[in-house]
């Protein structure tokens, strides 16, 4: 095995391309599990954790460009505010040791259906920056996930940021799994309101052989939404959007719980996630 | 591959290094500083949390060759490294714990000094310590807590620890020890 340590992005593109076979390292808290239990011999780690390019964060055209090496705890830290849902989300990660490692752009290169990041980054309609010594370009994050630990980058590109848009509304996320820290989610859902555009995110977490969002829901809850008068939420208006997030739901039955389950908790979370949110949207504490 | 690292303050030295393996194998094999505990080697139990460039996070999750060039410090610096607030005076002398039936004299390793870490002390005395496994990860995890918060609420102490698994289960002592420890810095 080699172990490759670029110093600077560019470097590091120059590696990826020149090592195809090469796992990108960065907080380790998959990779390493996987060679600490002998699951993965790759020929050579790519460590990132060089490239100063990837661990930062900025405002660029109205968007927050988050470096693909940026951590969970600094999430927390430093965007709660402006990335509202995907804070949320941050803190249910692992553990203080886990945030302070594992990165967003991690949880995306990894591609996991569990993913805690991307039911997030659906709801926010974020944007996956991929990067390789030929160029760069953007993936709406939707698009990014084809399969079970798939994603849309080649083997030469590498994950280097996400796109956001800063929040203008109320953003949600809820997981459940067995205790409140350490957990890989039964399932979990991301909400987003997007008042200025009248429109709604969703982001579905171990819900599918990918992330995915709930378009149906979403197109009917933007429509019956009074988004300026902010009136109360009808609750056959709630069940119906709960009822679509649970049937855009394609779960399997397996150790961390049933397809039926799942589907079930998927319609619990939305309703509950929608009244938060809509709450904060009314101005009312919940 | 030989990697380079500051440990406890020292300039430290591997070689032969596999390029798959972890710095808390590094560490514990290569080093001689066998206080942060191999037990999972997922990151779900805590054991062998450090800090690494003054960041929290589990030593069997980190590859070694990351840890080259940067600063890593174990339980076993903490006592050198000072209480996390100002006032080395406050750490007392190696001693058995002042009340239970443990007797035995508390050993540390023998290049910590005299003084334990007023966090080490309060663990000893609130009988925070029972089959010890876990201890060094907790030490290290609650230092870092008292570091950044000098008196924290309860709930704030459990999602700190959060991390750190211990399964003699001896949780209500531990919470008793970090309300020690932050009571007698604070």
């Amino acid at each position: 095995m080699e172990f490759l340590r670029p110093d600077g992005l560019p470097d590091v593109l120059e590696a990826r391309a020149a090592h195809p076979g090469a796992l990108p390292l960065m907080g380790g808290t998959d990779v390493m599990v996987a060679l600490n239990f002998d699951r993965r011999r790759p020929d050579a780690l790519l460590d990132l954790t060089r490239a100063p390019e990837l661990t930062a964060w900025d405002h660029v055209d109205g968007m927050v460009r988050l470096g693909a090496g940026v951590t969970y705890s600094r999430v927390i830290d430093e965007l709660a505010t402006e990335l509202p849902g995907l804070a949320i989300a941050s803190r249910t990660v692992g553990s203080p040791q886990i945030r302070n490692r594992g990165t967003v752009g991690g949880n995306l290169g990894a591609a996991s259906p569990a993913g805690d990041s991307h039911p997030a980054l659906l709801a926010g309609f974020a944007e996956v920056e991929l990067a390789s010594r030929d160029g760069v370009r953007r993936v709406p994050v939707d698009e990014f996930f084809t399969g079970v630990k798939q994603h849309a980058g080649r083997g030469d590109e590498l994950v280097t940021a996400v796109w956001i848009r800063p929040a203008t509304g109320p953003q949600q996320f809820s997981k459940i799994g067995t205790r409140n820290a350490m957990v890989i989610a039964v399932t979990s859902f991301g909400l987003a309101l997007h008042p200025d555009r009248e429109q709604v995110g969703t982001g579905l977490g171990s819900a599918a052989p990918t992330p995915r969002r709930a378009r149906d829901a979403e197109e009917f809850l933007g429509a019956e939404l009074d988004w300026s008068a902010r009136r109360d939420i009808r609750d056959s208006v709630a069940a119906e959007f709960a009822r679509l997030v649970a049937t855009a739901a394609s779960p399997i039955d397996d150790v961390r719980g049933t397809a039926a389950y799942r589907r079930h908790a998927l319609a619990v979370m939305a309703r509950r996630c929608l009244s938060w949110a809509w709450a904060e949207h009314q101005g009312r504490r919940h | 591959m030989r990697i380079t690292l500051t440990v406890n303050g020292e300039q430290r030295q591997a070689d032969d290094v596999w390029e798959g393996e972890s710095l808390l194998h590094v560490l514990r094999e290569r080093m001689g500083l066998p206080g942060s505990k191999n037990a999972c080697e997922q990151g779900e139990c805590g054991s062998c949390t450090i800090y690494l460039d003054g960041t929290t996070c589990c030593a069997c999750l980190v590859a070694a060759g990351q840890a080259h060039g940067r600063d890593v410090v174990t339980v076993e610096g903490l006592s050198a490294r000072g209480p996390a607030t100002e006032g080395a005076g406050t750490a007392r002398p190696v001693a058995g714990p002042v009340t239970g039936p443990v007797t035995g004299p508390v050993t540390g390793p023998p290049d910590a000094g005299e003084a334990l870490h007023p966090v080490q002390q309060a663990f000893l005395d609130a009988g925070a310590v029972q089959c010890g496994f876990c201890t060094p990860g907790l030490l290290v995890a609650t230092h870092d807590l008292l570091t950044r918060d000098p008196d924290p609420d309860d709930a704030e102490i459990r999602e700190a620890l959060s991390g750190n698994l211990c399964r003699c289960t001896g949780y209500e002592k531990i919470l008793d020890a970090v309300r020690l420890a932050a009571g007698r810095m604070g």
